[in-house]
């Protein structure tokens, strides 16, 4: 009912925001695409090694990677990347402002709170319905489904870390005279960013595994392979492309936490 | 002496109707009932006192006496519920959001028992803070974080993060951290409470050479009985968010208010408090080298004391005579020069009585009291140091 008051008063507005929408991801995909591949396997070896500090283990997942390739799948990779990126994106950009404000206000926290569960325990699946009803088939409707499934944790975690900060240290902010705007920036965010940048990694992990459901309405990529596999019984395709899902969330994963460790300070 | 800082009738309810609930405290509920009736703590309860400029007054006090509630009263971290906070003649309970900004910026600095100390800032970054929220520029603020850092002995450590720091050390930044904008008050609470006892000890005299030099107007938070009688030039003592006495710590071990109070200072260690001067007392008899020793033997009479200490015109010692070494002089026509002895203790006014025991029981005569420059301020009769050993 809700959706269909949404649609009524407001198509205009989603069409809009559909047309920003393919417009910016076909940006990503494009420029994505437009990498040569050599240039993105090196890029993951020298990110890989800064984020892990392993040589091994870059080379190791340069060369799932190439797999990937191999397989015949690259082109497939850039497109579910091209989504999971956008909607990692939009996760932070909505999510962290908001976890920041839920930790600073009890009644706010105790009003979204169920509602974060709820969304933490519907699945994925659900998401398209709504997602199509709105923006219709393919990567919009793709990026909005993943988007809301992935948002939790970066909000949840964000208002964790703020709430966590030292109390002492915070009174010690305000004891000289700073104001709350420069507490927040200054000390509370720079304290409570190991949580986020776990928020985000755990963020990031949902995203990857809206993949197949995302090709369900339309949205090309490495879990269109995966549905196309299943309605043809095709084991080993399937196979292949479930197995590339792996190694990017693999990779990603680590990437995303070297990147959170970096943020650590000295404890 | 000037009065810095002046609290009248400050009360600090914590709870949603703190306001409501302050009518029916002054309406003379008592703070248990009004615990249990509606849930509010009363955190400091009708409390007033005066702190002298260049002071340090210490409040002292059990866990949820109310002190450190108190405390944060005078910088506004809590807002007050009813009540004044005169600081150089304004109120600051009435301040407007800029003017407390100010304040805190300005006039008062806080030190915290756990530190609270930045993290992911490294100690230089910390001890800039507040001449950052100052808006000082990048490389004064830089110079003057440096300076004080040398000041506290920690200027190698300057790029170092906290947690690479021992907590002795970790507290000199934060004391550097609030040194650095210069303010006329220093707000401690129970600065040296998280550090071990030798730390502690080096620290409290750390701060007491710091004042020293700086004379701040500090207030101090402990529930260390020996700390606030080693630091404070006043105490200020609280239970259940009222002051029960104020007093130098002479006077609070000379007449405590209440049992309570009595109670305290029981476990005090006197000789670890109780310095020569406040001990000693002016001798009833002195004499001069220019004197015979018929005179002293006359004084000793009249004193009813068997050794006289023996000074010059500008009344510097010059040594000791005895009641026999006397008698024998008037026999043999010597003079008091020739029978003056030199086998007694002498000690600096600031020493504690701790340092005189193997003195009062080596020698047989009293001990003196010396400046500087060997003027004689007083004498200390062995009985006064030995028997401080035994508690009352």
């Amino acid at each position: 009912m809700l959706v269909s008051w949404l649609i009524d008063n407001f198509a205009g507005f989603f069409d809009g925001i559909t047309g920003f929408g393919i417009w910016f991801l076909i940006r990503v995909e494009t420029f994505l695409s437009w990498l040569p591949w050599w240039f993105v396997l090196l890029f993951i070896l020298i990110i890989t090694w800064k984020a892990k500090k392993n040589i091994k283990l870059s080379l190791f997942f340069t060369f799932l990677v190439f797999f990937i390739g191999a397989f015949g799948l690259w082109v497939h990779m850039i497109q579910t990347l091209a989504i999971v990126l956008t909607s990692v994106a939009v996760s932070l950009i909505l999510g962290i402002p908001s976890g920041i404000i839920m930790a600073y206000s009890n009644k706010l926290n105790n009003l979204i709170r169920p509602v974060l569960d709820f969304m933490q325990t519907m699945p994925g699946l659900v998401y398209l319905i709504p997602a199509v009803i709105l923006f219709g088939m393919g990567r919009v409707p793709a990026v909005f489904a993943t988007t809301i499934y992935a948002v939790p944790p970066v909000i949840r975690l964000t208002d964790l870390g703020i709430r966590r900060v030292s109390r002492e240290m915070v009174e010690a902010s305000f004891s000289f005279g700073a104001s709350a705007w420069q507490t927040l920036v200054k000390v509370q965010f720079p304290q409570a960013l190991p949580t986020i940048m776990t928020g985000v990694n755990q963020t990031t992990m949902m995203a990857l595994a809206m993949v197949v459901f995302s090709s369900m309405i339309g949205a090309r990529g490495l879990g269109m392979e995966v549905l196309i596999a299943i309605n043809q019984m095709d084991i080993a395709r399937g196979f292949e492309a479930g197995i590339s899902i792996v190694f990017l969330a693999i990779i990603i994963d680590r990437i995303s936490q070297g990147v959170a460790d970096r943020f650590r300070y000295p404890e | 002496m000037a009065v810095k800082i002046r609290v009248k009738n400050l009360t600090k309810i914590f709870g949603r109707n703190s306001k409501g609930i302050y009518k029916k405290l002054s309406g003379g509920m008592s703070r248990e009932q009004i615990l249990t009736e509606t849930g509010h703590t009363v955190g400091v309860n009708d409390v007033s006192f005066e702190v002298n400029e260049g002071e340090i007054f210490v409040i002292m006090g059990l866990s949820g006496s109310g002190k450190s509630t108190l405390i944060r009263c005078l910088n506004q971290l809590n807002k007050v519920t009813a009540g004044k906070v005169i600081i150089d003649g304004d109120n600051i309970v009435e301040y407007s959001r800029e003017e407390i900004s100010s304040f805190r910026k300005n006039k008062a600095a806080m030190v915290f028992q756990h530190f609270g100390l930045f993290t992911h800032r490294t100690v230089i970054k910390n001890v800039e803070y507040g001449l950052e929220i100052k808006g000082i520029a990048k490389e004064k603020r830089n110079e003057i974080a440096k300076s004080i850092l040398s000041t506290v002995g920690l200027e190698g450590w300057k790029n170092n993060y906290p947690s690479e720091l021992s907590g002795g050390m970790q507290q000199r930044v934060g004391l550097a951290r609030a040194l650095a904008n210069d303010p006329d008050i220093l707000l401690m609470d129970e600065p040296f409470g998280a550090l071990d006892p030798l730390i502690r000890r080096e620290m409290q005299l750390e701060l007491l050479d710091i004042q020293a030099k700086l004379k701040k107007t500090i207030v101090f938070i402990t529930h260390d009985v020996n700390e606030a009688f080693k630091l404070g030039d006043r105490v200020a003592v609280m239970k259940d968010g009222k002051i029960e006495q104020i007093a130098t710590p002479e006077e609070l071990l000379a007449s405590p208010a209440n049992d309570y109070i009595r109670d305290f200072i029981r476990d005090i260690d006197r000789t670890k408090v109780l310095q020569a001067k406040n001990v000693m007392y002016f001798p009833s008899a002195l004499i001069s080298l220019k004197d015979g020793p018929k005179i002293a033997v006359n004084e000793m009479r009249k004193a009813g004391i068997s050794s006289l200490f023996v000074v010059d015109n500008a009344r510097k010692l010059q040594g000791m005579v005895t009641i026999d070494d006397t008698i024998t002089a008037i026999n043999e026509g010597k003079s008091l020069n020739q029978i003056l002895i030199h086998d007694f203790y002498s000690i600096e006014p600031d020493a504690y009585l701790q340092d005189l025991i193997p003195k009062a029981t080596a020698s047989k005569y009293p001990i003196a009291v010396i400046d500087d420059s060997n003027r004689l301020l007083g004498i200390i009769a062995r009985v006064s140091v030995l028997s401080s050993l035994i508690q009352e």
